[in-house]
C-alpha cells in the first residue's frame, strides 16, 4: 500500500489548467521530490496534496484512504513552507506545540513532543523567543520542529531552503537529508533547484506545463532523461543540445555533425545504446544531447590516452569554478560547454583538442523533443 | 530623502535657513486657530470685546469652561454641554467597538477564506465608504422610526455602525492582505479551525490595525454632525450638535469665551487620541489611498 | 490560494465533505453575510429608496404619488440650487487645487531631512482630527470682522483693512474655502509625504550622480512618480467637497442668504426643515450622481490594483 497516491488529479483556474492528469504514488518512508520551472503546476500539486486548494477532478489517497474531500486538518499531514510561516505571535514552544494542542493531545504528551523534536534539531535553547529574534536557519529548524512534533504520515516541503543563504542552504540540505535517514519519514519535497533535487531524493518528479514528464531516481533523470526539457534542466551547467544527421544502419549508426570545415566530425553511435526507433531516422536531423563532462582534454603531457573521438576545435572562454574548469569552444557556428580538470591549461583564442565519451550521449527528436535513444 | 554629498555653500546655507523659516511661518498659521481658541476661552468678555484676538489674557479665567460645561444655554435648555458630551460617549463607545470587531472577522473572511465572489462582496461593501450619507437620510430616519429607535442614542449606535462597517473592512482587509497565506495554511494543517485561526494567529498580530481602526472610527464618530443632527433627539443630541446649536442660540449677549470653551470641549477628545497616537491616526487616513 | 476556485461542481462534491469540512466552507460567508445584507439594505436599497421619492410628490412626509421627473425639472429651475451647484464648483475646484499645491509644497520641503520634522507634520495635521463643526466655529470667530483679523490689524494702524468675507455675499465662499484647506490640507501633506518616502532611493543618487540639480530631480522624476497619490488624493477631497455639510453649517449656515449654500446643506434643508422631500430626494441623487461621476474611475483602477497586489 502507498503512503500516499494521487490518481488522474486535474487543478482548473478558471480556463486555465495547472495540472493535467497528475498520477503518481509514493512509497511509505519515501523521499519524492517535485522539481521544474516555476509556473510548472509543482506548487499547486503540493498545495492539493495538503488539501489547500481542492481538486478540479482526481482522487488522493493517504495511507489507502481516500482524503480527496477532506480538510487539511483531517488529513494528517504537516507542511514546511518557504516563508517557514511561523505564528509571530507565539514562542518556539508554542509554535511547536500548537497543533498538538489543537488536536487535544495531553499535556505531558506535548512536553515530550517538544524536547524529542527540540533536541533533535538542536533548538532547545531558542524554545522561549519569538520568531521575530531568530536567524533564517533557526527559524527554518523551528518550521521542520513544527511538522516533526506531530508526526504525521506525509510531510511536505514547499521550496524549504530557498530563503536560505547559500552556504546555510547545503548545511540544512545535508541536514534534512540525515533526518529522513533517520526517522524513515515519508515526504514530498518541491524545489526548483535541481541540486536539491538530485542530492536529496529517492525519485524525482520533474514537472513542466502541469504534466509530470518524467518520474525516477536522480541517476534515471540525470542518465536517462526522457525528453528534451528533463535533459537540459537537470543538470549545471545545462547538457548541450548538437545538431546532427542520422546516417548508417543498425549496428553501425554515425551522427555527423556540421563543424564549418569541409569535413563534418563524425561521431559513431555506440552500438549497446541503439534503439529500435533509430532505423525510422535515418538521413534526417536529429539532437545529439552531451553533458560538459562527457568531454575530456586530449594532453600529451597529461600521459594517459582516453578512448573516444577526437575533437578538434578552439577555446572562446575559461571559467575556473575552482574544482574544474569550465569551457566555451566553439563547434562550428555554436559554442558548446566542455568541463575539465583542474590541471587543464586551455587559454581562450587557443586551439584545443577534446575526446568525446558517446558512451553516455543521448538522442532526441528535434521537432517533438521526445528521446530517440 | 537620501544622504547624498551635497554642496555646503553659503547660498546654500542661506536656502536651509529659508527653508526652516518657511516651515516655521507655516507651522505658525496652522496653530493659529488653536491658540486663538485656547486664548480666547481663557479670558472674560470684556477683554475679547476691547480686541486684541491675540492679546494674552491679562486675567485668566476658567469661568467660560465651567459655563460651556455647565449653564451655557443650547436652544432652548441651559444645562451646558456635559449631557451632550457624556451622549457622545455612550455613542462612540459601542459603535467603535462592535464596527471594530465585525470589520475584523470581514477582513479575516475576505482574504484568508477566499470564497467565490469575495472580491465582488468587497468592492460592493467598499462603495458604502464613498456614498454622499444625504442619499440615505430619508430612508434611514423612517428605519429607525419603525424600529422605534427614533431620537436615541442606540439609533445612532446602528447608524454608525452601518456606515462604519465599510471603512473598518476596508483597513483590516488591506492589513490582512500582506499577512502571508503561508501563515493561515498552517494553521490549517495543524487542525485549527474558522474562529481559533483568527483568535489565536491572526488578533495577535492585529494590534496596529486594531489601533487605526479604532481612532479612526473614534474620530469620525465623534466629530459626525449629520447624522446627529438628522436623527438625534433633544435628550440624544451628541455634541457637536450641541455645540451647533450653542454657538447659533442668539439669545441674550454673545459669548465668544463660552463659545470657544465648547469648542475646545468638543475637540479635546480627538485631539488628546491624535496627540498621543498621531503614527496611527495618519496611517488610517492614508489607507488604501497610498500603497504600501 | 491567489485566485478564487474554478467553479466546482458542488452539488457532485458537496457530500463528499465532512460535517466540519462543510462547515468550513460555509463558515466564511455566514461570516460576511449579515454585512453585506446590511450593505444591500443601508446603501444600495437606500439609493433606491431615495430614488423612487425622488420621483413622488412627498411633502411633509414621504407618499408615494408619482410625479415622474418633475421634481428634478424643479430642481434645475430652482434658483437656490443653482446656487448651491455653482457653489460647489467653485468651492471645490479651489478647494482642491489649494490644498494639492500646499499638501505638495509641504511634503516636499518637509522631506528635506529637516530637524523635528515629527513635530511639524504633527501640527500641520491636527486640524483632521477636528469636527467641521469645531473649524467651523472657530473661523467664524477668526474672520469675524469686528472682533476678528480685521480688527486685530487695523488695531496694528492699518485703518483701512477690510477683511469681511464672512458677511459679504460675494466673498464668502471664498471663506469657506479658507476653513477647508485649513483643515484637510495637512492631510493632502501627508499622503504626498507617505508617496515621497516610497520612492526608490536609488532614484535620488542615480540622479545625483547624472548631475541632476534638486529642483530638476523633484520636476522631472519625483514629482511624475506621485500621479497615483495625486489621483487618490483629488479623489478624497473631490469626496469631501461633495459631502461638506457641517463646516457650513458652522461657519456660515449658508448665509449670507442662502449666499454658501452647498447642494448638502439645500438637501438638508429642504428634505428635514422645508418640508419638500421629494426635491430633498432629488439633490441627494444629483449628489449621489456627482460622487459617482468621479468614483467609478477611481473605485475602477483601485480593484484592478488590488488584484495584483
Amino acid at each position: 500500500m502507498s503512503a500516499l497516491e494521487i490518481r488522474n488529479v486535474r487543478k482548473t483556474f478558471g480556463t486555465t489548467e495547472v495540472l493535467k492528469d497528475i498520477s503518481l504514488a509514493i512509497d511509505s518512508g519515501e523521499f519524492l521530490i517535485l522539481v521544474g520551472p516555476s509556473g510548472c503546476g509543482k506548487s499547486t500539486l503540493m498545495n492539493a496534496i495538503a488539501g489547500l486548494e481542492p481538486v478540479t477532478a482526481g482522487e488522493m489517497l493517504i495511507g489507502g484512504e481516500d482524503v480527496t474531500w477532506r480538510t487539511p486538518a483531517e488529513r494528517d499531514i504537516a507542511m514546511v513552507f518557504q516563508s517557514y510561516a511561523l505564528y509571530p505571535s507565539m514562542t518556539v514552544r508554542q509554535n511547536i506545540v500548537f497543533g498538538l494542542e489543537v488536536r487535544k493531545v495531553p499535556k505531558a504528551e506535548r512536553e515530550e513532543a517538544v524536547a524529542r523534536v527540540a533536541e533533535l534539531l538542536q533548538i532547545t535553547p531558542l524554545l522561549d523567543r519569538k520568531p521575530s529574534q531568530l536567524s533564517g536557519g533557526q527559524r527554518q529548524r523551528v518550521a521542520m520542529g513544527r511538522a516533526l512534533a506531530r508526526e504525521p504520515q506525509i510531510y511536505l516541503f514547499d521550496e524549504p531552503l530557498s530563503n536560505l543563504d547559500a552556504k546555510l542552504r547545503v548545511e540544512m540540505r545535508t541536514e534534512i537529508k540525515k533526518l529522513h535517514q533517520r526517522l524513515g519519514t515519508t515526504i514530498v519535497y518541491v524545489t526548483h533547484d535541481q541540486i536539491e533535487a538530485m542530492t536529496l531524493a529517492d525519485r524525482i518528479a520533474v514537472m513542466r506545463d502541469g504534466r509530470i514528464l518524467q518520474l525516477g531516481t536522480p541517476d534515471e533523470v540525470y542518465n536517462d532523461p526522457a525528453d528534451i526539457f528533463v535533459a537540459g534542466f537537470m543538470g549545471s551547467p545545462s547538457m548541450n543540445f548538437i545538431r546532427a544527421t542520422l546516417a548508417g544502419q543498425p549496428g553501425s549508426y554515425r551522427l555527423s555533425v556540421d563543424v564549418g570545415g569541409e569535413q563534418p566530425l563524425v561521431l559513431p553511435w555506440p552500438a549497446e545504446r541503439e534503439t529500435p526507433a533509430l532505423v525510422r531516422h535515418v538521413g534526417e536531423p536529429v539532437t545529439l544531447g552531451l553533458r560538459p563532462e562527457h568531454f575530456s582534454e586530449e594532453d600529451a603531457r597529461l600521459g594517459d590516452r582516453i578512448e573516444g573521438t577526437l575533437l578538434n576545435t578552439t577555446t572562446t572562454v575559461v571559467e575556473p569554478t575552482g574544482a574544474d574548469l569550465l569551457l566555451r569552444v566553439a563547434l562550428g557556428e555554436s559554442e558548446i560547454t566542455v568541463r575539465l580538470g583542474p590541471k587543464s591549461r586551455a587559454v581562450p583564442g587557443e586551439p584545443i583538442a577534446l575526446r568525446v565519451d558517446m558512451s553516455r550521449a543521448v538522442l532526441f527528436e528535434p521537432e517533438t523533443e521526445s528521446r530517440l535513444a | 530623502m537620501d544622504n547624498i554629498i551635497r554642496r555646503r555653500t553659503p547660498g546654500a546655507r542661506l536656502l536651509r535657513a529659508g527653508l526652516y523659516a518657511l516651515l516655521l511661518v507655516m507651522a505658525l498659521v496652522y496653530l493659529l486657530p488653536l491658540v486663538v481658541m485656547v486664548l480666547t476661552s481663557l479670558k472674560p468678555l470684556e477683554e475679547i470685546r476691547a480686541g486684541g484676538l491675540l492679546s494674552l489674557p491679562d486675567s485668566l479665567t476658567l469661568a467660560a469652561w465651567l459655563k460651556a460645561w455647565g449653564t451655557a444655554c443650547t436652544g432652548m435648555r441651559c444645562e451646558g454641554l456635559s449631557g451632550y458630551f457624556m451622549n457622545s460617549v455612550s455613542i462612540v463607545i459601542p459603535a467603535v467597538a462592535i464596527s471594530t470587531l465585525v470589520g475584523a472577522l470581514n477582513g479575516y473572511a475576505l482574504t484568508k477564506w477566499r470564497f467565490r465572489g469575495a472580491n465582488l462582496c468587497f468592492a460592493m461593501l467598499l462603495f458604502g465608504c464613498f456614498i454622499p450619507f444625504q442619499v440615505v437620510l430619508m430612508p434611514m430616519a423612517q428605519t429607525l422610526g419603525w424600529l422605534g429607535l427614533a431620537s436615541s442614542t442606540s439609533g445612532l449606535v446602528l447608524v454608525h455602525v452601518v456606515y462604519g462597517i465599510a471603512f473598518t473592512t476596508l483597513f483590516f482587509r488591506n492589513y490582512y492582505v500582506s499577512v502571508p497565506d503561508e501563515m493561515i495554511s498552517a494553521a490549517k494543517l495543524d487542525g485549527a479551525g474558522f474562529f481559533r485561526i483568527f483568535w489565536r494567529i491572526l488578533l495577535p498580530v492585529s494590534g496596529p490595525i486594531i489601533t487605526v481602526s479604532v481612532i479612526w472610527q473614534f474620530t469620525q464618530i465623534w466629530n459626525d454632525f449629520l447624522f446627529g443632527v438628522a436623527f438625534a433627539g433633544f435628550d440624544s443630541q451628541p455634541v457637536t450638535v450641541a455645540l451647533n446649536n450653542l454657538v447659533n442660540t442668539s439669545t441674550g449677549v454673545k459669548e465668544y469665551n463660552v463659545d470657544m470653551a465648547g469648542a475646545m470641549i468638543a475637540a479635546l477628545p480627538t485631539l488628546v487620541v491624535y496627540v498621543l497616537a498621531g503614527k496611527y491616526f495618519v496611517r488610517g487616513l492614508t489607507a488604501g489611498s497610498v500603497k504600501g | 490560494m491567489s485566485q478564487t476556485d474554478s467553479p466546482p461542481r458542488r452539488g457532485a462534491n458537496a457530500g463528499r465533505h465532512s460535517l466540519s469540512g462543510t462547515l468550513e466552507r460555509v463558515l466564511p460567508r455566514l461570516v460576511v453575510a449579515p454585512s453585506f445584507a446590511v450593505a444591500l439594505f443601508f446603501v444600495y436599497g437606500y439609493m433606491i429608496w431615495t430614488f423612487v421619492l425622488s420621483l413622488t410628490g412627498s411633502r411633509m412626509l414621504p407618499q408615494y404619488d408619482f410625479v415622474g421627473f418633475e421634481q428634478y425639472a424643479r430642481l434645475f429651475a430652482n434658483e437656490r440650487w443653482n446656487v448651491a451647484a455653482t457653489n460647489l464648483v467653485i468651492f471645490g475646484g479651489l478647494f482642491i487645487v489649494i490644498c494639492l499645491i500646499l499638501g505638495l509644497v509641504l511634503a516636499i520641503l518637509l522631506d528635506q531631512r529637516i530637524r523635528q520634522e515629527g513635530v511639524l507634520r504633527t501640527i500641520y495635521l491636527y486640524p483632521m482630527a477636528l469636527s467641521l463643526i469645531v473649524t467651523g466655529v472657530v473661523w467664524r470667530w477668526i474672520l469675524n470682522p469686528g472682533l476678528g483679523i480685521q480688527s486685530l490689524v487695523r488695531g496694528w494702524g492699518f485703518e483701512d483693512f477690510t477683511f469681511d468675507w464672512l458677511v459679504d455675499p460675494d466673498m464668502a465662499i471664498y471663506a469657506l474655502v479658507i476653513a477647508a484647506v485649513w483643515q484637510a490640507s495637512g492631510f493632502v501633506m501627508a499622503l504626498f509625504l507617505a508617496g515621497l518616502r516610497s520612492i526608490d532611493d536609488s532614484l535620488f543618487k542615480a540622479a545625483a550622480l547624472d548631475g541632476a540639480s534638486l529642483p530638476r530631480v523633484y520636476w522631472r522624476i519625483v514629482i511624475p512618480c506621485l500621479r497615483p497619490v495625486v489621483f487618490s488624493a483629488v479623489m478624497i477631497l473631490a469626496h469631501i467637497a461633495i459631502k461638506s455639510f457641517d463646516l457650513v453649517m458652522a461657519l456660515t449656515g449658508g448665509g449670507p442668504g442662502y449666499a454658501t449654500d452647498l447642494p448638502a446643506t439645500f438637501m438638508y434643508a429642504h428634505t428635514f426643515t422645508r418640508g419638500q422631500i421629494g426635491l430633498g430626494s432629488a439633490s441627494a441623487i444629483m449628489m449621489l450622481c456627482g460622487v459617482l461621476a468621479i468614483l467609478v474611475p477611481y473605485l475602477y483602477s483601485e480593484l484592478r490594483g488590488s488584484k495584483h497586489g
